[in-house]
């Protein structure tokens, strides 16, 4: 059956998600689609921070780096960006149903990108899991084995600079992976509007501009694995 | 019309709701900018409580009215203070608030509980920073420089997560600026006839939104660094301090433009209004307002003279940070220019200008000396630079907040404030206000270093003078405090545009109704449009 709200004619006074300040609906989409985006701006500049320490670290430290890098289970990092891949999909199919109206696709859509992000978060679990048990989580336990070359000679690697290289991949990967939590929260709220029916091919801006929110934190992540996972991965 | 008994008053957005929650709850801009106003307020006067501590100190050369710890931890809650809870969000929160709407047209800001949501993150880093003050403070100076913020025993992570707070609720407020301005616009109201005082917010909501995200990070960075001993920062542990310096003044000096660009559109406003007369070269100082935005991003390393960066680096930041005096030049002269031959009113608001002109051109003249590499290694880390910045925080900001509460206050209260007190109190600003910090270029310039608490008795005189000055400068604080509060109850009730000035907010009744406007404007001409406005006499209110 079909939704409720999804009336043929939203009529620009009538509309019940008009709020008091904007004259029509067309109004009110553009201004929260714009908040939305300068929202994304700050947040790269958030990130931007880290990346920019990241950068001048890897670079002043780069063999401690790709020693420490090779540490990092880059099969379960690729099978993290594939999962995100695929639920930036979801969400755009989310936002398709929504704009046709679609209420049971859209909750469909929604609770997909919702079980894809929490699959992210149990990987990333696994993997935070296995660096407790070699000890690369920095703190007074930390230790890390001088590497090898392919000659079988050792590499000369301060441990201290690998350490450094585990302090930004837990920032880094943490601050993500705690962006994540709060999407799958969000998407979580949306999807019990959306089973209510709030929303209408008059009036789905929550489920797109949360949906640029989750592409935002997928397009981190996109940096973040090869940036921390393939360096020096040339053999 | 109906014949009532008694005529309803229109209610205004004072008048509708009296109770707590109606203050509380509300998504009014006007509102909120009350409560900021209230609670922004109570920060100034704790962060003056400071500031007079740290003079009284340094009253004698010796170090007799605190132990030297305590001494720093009072200059950094000053400093932590008046920077984060005080100079940051005091115009755009206040004065922004409640005038961005207003002078566009527009009903409300683009996201009303958004822009409550801000002042409750304000207050949510404002009590937890009263809670680590109470609790012991910090000693670190506002900039907690590492590794001694990631070493010293006091509770920096607290005052560093109220700070992240506060960073949040201005990237709110700076938000919700620029949609505001970008698509609340009223109708025919064009960029080119966008009143300066709205570019102004829009430069300074773009160093906001850019800017804050980065001292919160690294803020988040030093917290780690502290909880876990991550060596991000400390060179034990292979980290760099210099990135933290980095981080930190790529937000902190573009933030000394939050802290002068909305006073610099206050002053556009209050020069046309009182000169009765169009600004002298409108685009100019529209776009110098953008130029100083982006600008400020590119020379933060001229705090970093002295760190032993490369010398090629310090070149290009100091040529850098000579060109944002070219935008700020223009600004002060096209407002000069605006003055001659206009038809002059000395009120108080006026005064003030006056007044930012004068002491700003100072505090950003000693900018340019600062910015050459030879001099700004002789007075690193001196009063020559304490006197520079108050001059353009203090001088600049709160001269040209000040201005602006006096002329918007009949908007904003519905009432006028008495006229006499006013000027005694700007006289007192001013005169306070040179006193204490003229003193300070020359004690910066003869060699005293800035946080210290004792000093050698040669220094002694003018920093007498310095804390007479400051003493000067609390009574003209605290006047307008006294007949602000006075006007609410005894002031001449105010018409709509007691100062016959151009702009949408005096179309709006004073106090505005709570949407602002009954109908929404159509707007027809370019902003400061005075030859089409009749000049009428602007002398002393007559009491009615």
């Amino acid at each position: 059956l079909s939704d409720s709200h999804a009336t043929a004619v939203d009529t620009a006074e009538s509309h019940p998600q008009l709020r008091h300040h904007f004259a029509d609906m067309e109004q009110q989409k553009n201004t929260a689609s714009l908040g939305m985006w300068l929202f994304l701006v700050t947040e790269i500049m958030f990130f931007g921070g880290l990346f920019c320490a990241y950068l001048i670290y890897r670079l002043m430290y780069f063999p401690a780096f790709g020693a420490a890098s090779q540490t990092l289970d880059i099969k379960l990092g690729a099978f993290n960006t594939a999962v995100l891949l695929i639920s930036s999909v979801t969400v755009v199919l989310a936002v398709r149903a929504a704009q046709d109206g679609n209420r049971k696709q859209l909750v469909a859509y929604l609770v997909l990108t919702v079980l894809l992000g929490l699959t992210f978060l149990g990987v990333k679990a696994i993997e935070y899991k296995e660096k407790f048990e070699t000890h690369h989580v920095p703190g007074p336990t930390f230790h890390f084995d001088k590497p090898f070359d392919d000659n079988g000679k050792e590499i000369p690697v301060d441990p201290q600079h690998a350490q450094l290289f585990f302090s930004l991949y837990f920032a880094m990967t943490g601050m993500h992976a705690l962006h994540m939590v709060i999407g799958c929260g969000l998407f979580t709220v949306l999807t019990v509007l959306a089973w209510k029916g709030h929303y209408s091919p008059g009036y789905y801006t929550p489920i797109e501009n949360a949906g640029l929110y989750w592409h935002l934190v997928d397009i981190i992540w996109i940096y973040l694995f090869p940036l921390l996972y393939l360096i020096s991965r040339h053999s | 019309m109906a014949s009532a008994a008694i005529p309803a008053k229109p209610t205004n957005y004072l008048t509708n709701g009296f109770t707590i929650k109606s203050w509380l709850l509300t998504t009014d801009h006007k509102r909120i900018a009350i409560l900021y106003l209230i609670s922004i307020t109570l920060f100034f006067f704790l962060g003056g409580f400071f500031a007079m501590l740290i003079r009284l100190e340094l009253l004698t050369p010796q170090g007799d009215l605190l132990p030297a710890d305590t001494y720093n931890k009072v200059f950094t809650m000053h400093g932590m203070i008046m920077v984060f809870f005080f100079l940051v969000p005091v115009v755009p929160a206040v004065l922004g608030n409640f005038l961005v709407p207003l002078m566009i047209g527009a009903k409300d800001l683009a996201f009303p509980r958004i822009n409550l949501l801000s002042w409750y993150l304000y207050i949510a880093g404002g009590l937890l920073f009263l809670h680590c003050m109470l609790n012991g403070g910090v000693d670190t100076g506002w900039t907690f420089y590492t590794p001694f913020s990631t070493l010293t025993n006091t509770n920096f992570i607290e005052a560093g997560l109220a700070i992240f707070l506060a960073g949040f609720s201005s990237i709110f407020t700076g938000l919700n600026f620029i949609v505001t301005i970008h698509r609340m616009r009223a109708p025919g109201l064009t960029w080119s006839r966008l009143p300066l005082f709205i570019w102004a917010h829009y430069a300074t909501s773009l160093v906001m939104i850019l800017g804050t995200p980065v001292i919160a990070i690294t803020i988040v960075l030093v917290a780690v660094e502290r909880l876990f001993h991550l060596g991000i920062f400390d060179p034990k542990l292979g980290g760099d301090p210099l990135l933290f310096q980095h981080l930190f003044w790529f937000y902190s000096h573009p933030a000394v433009y939050i802290m002068i660009l909305p006073s610099m559109g206050i002053m556009s406003e209050l020069i046309t209004a009182f000169s009765h007369k169009r600004i002298f070269g409108y685009k100019f100082v529209a776009l110098s307002s953008i130029a100083i935005a982006v600008f400020g991003f590119l020379v933060w390393a001229h705090h970093m003279f002295v760190t032993g960066m490369s010398l090629y680096a310090a070149m290009v930041f100091s040529f850098l940070s000579f060109l944002v005096g070219v935008p700020s030049a223009i600004k002060v002269f096209n407002w000069t220019a605006t003055l001659y031959r206009g038809s002059i009113t000395y009120a108080t608001p006026m005064l003030y200008a006056f007044g930012f002109i004068g002491l700003f051109t100072i505090g950003g003249l000693t900018g340019l000396f600062l910015a050459t590499l030879g001099i700004d290694v002789h007075v690193t880390d001196t009063y020559f630079v304490v006197a520079h910045f108050h001059y353009i925080m203090v001088g600049g900001q709160v001269m040209g907040f000040l201005g602006g509460m006096h002329f918007w206050w009949p908007k904003i209260s519905g009432r006028l404030y008495p006229e006499g007190w006013a000027k005694l109190s700007a006289l007192f600003v001013f005169v306070g206000f040179n006193l204490t910090f003229f003193p300070q270029f020359i004690l910066g310039y003869m060699g005293m270093p800035r946080r210290y608490w004792q000093y050698p008795p040669e220094f002694q005189v003018l920093n007498v003078l310095s804390t007479a000055g400051a003493s000067i400068l609390a009574v003209g604080y605290l006047l307008p405090m006294i007949y602000f509060a006075w006007s609410l109850r005894y002031g001449p009730i105010a018409e709509a545009n007691p100062w016959n000035a151009a702009g949408l907010e005096w179309k709006a009744a004073s106090p505005p109704p709570t949407f602002n406007f009954d109908e929404t404007p159509v707007v027809t001409w370019e902003a400061y449009n005075y030859d089409e406005i009749e000049p009428k006499e602007l002398e002393a209110p007559v009491e009615r």
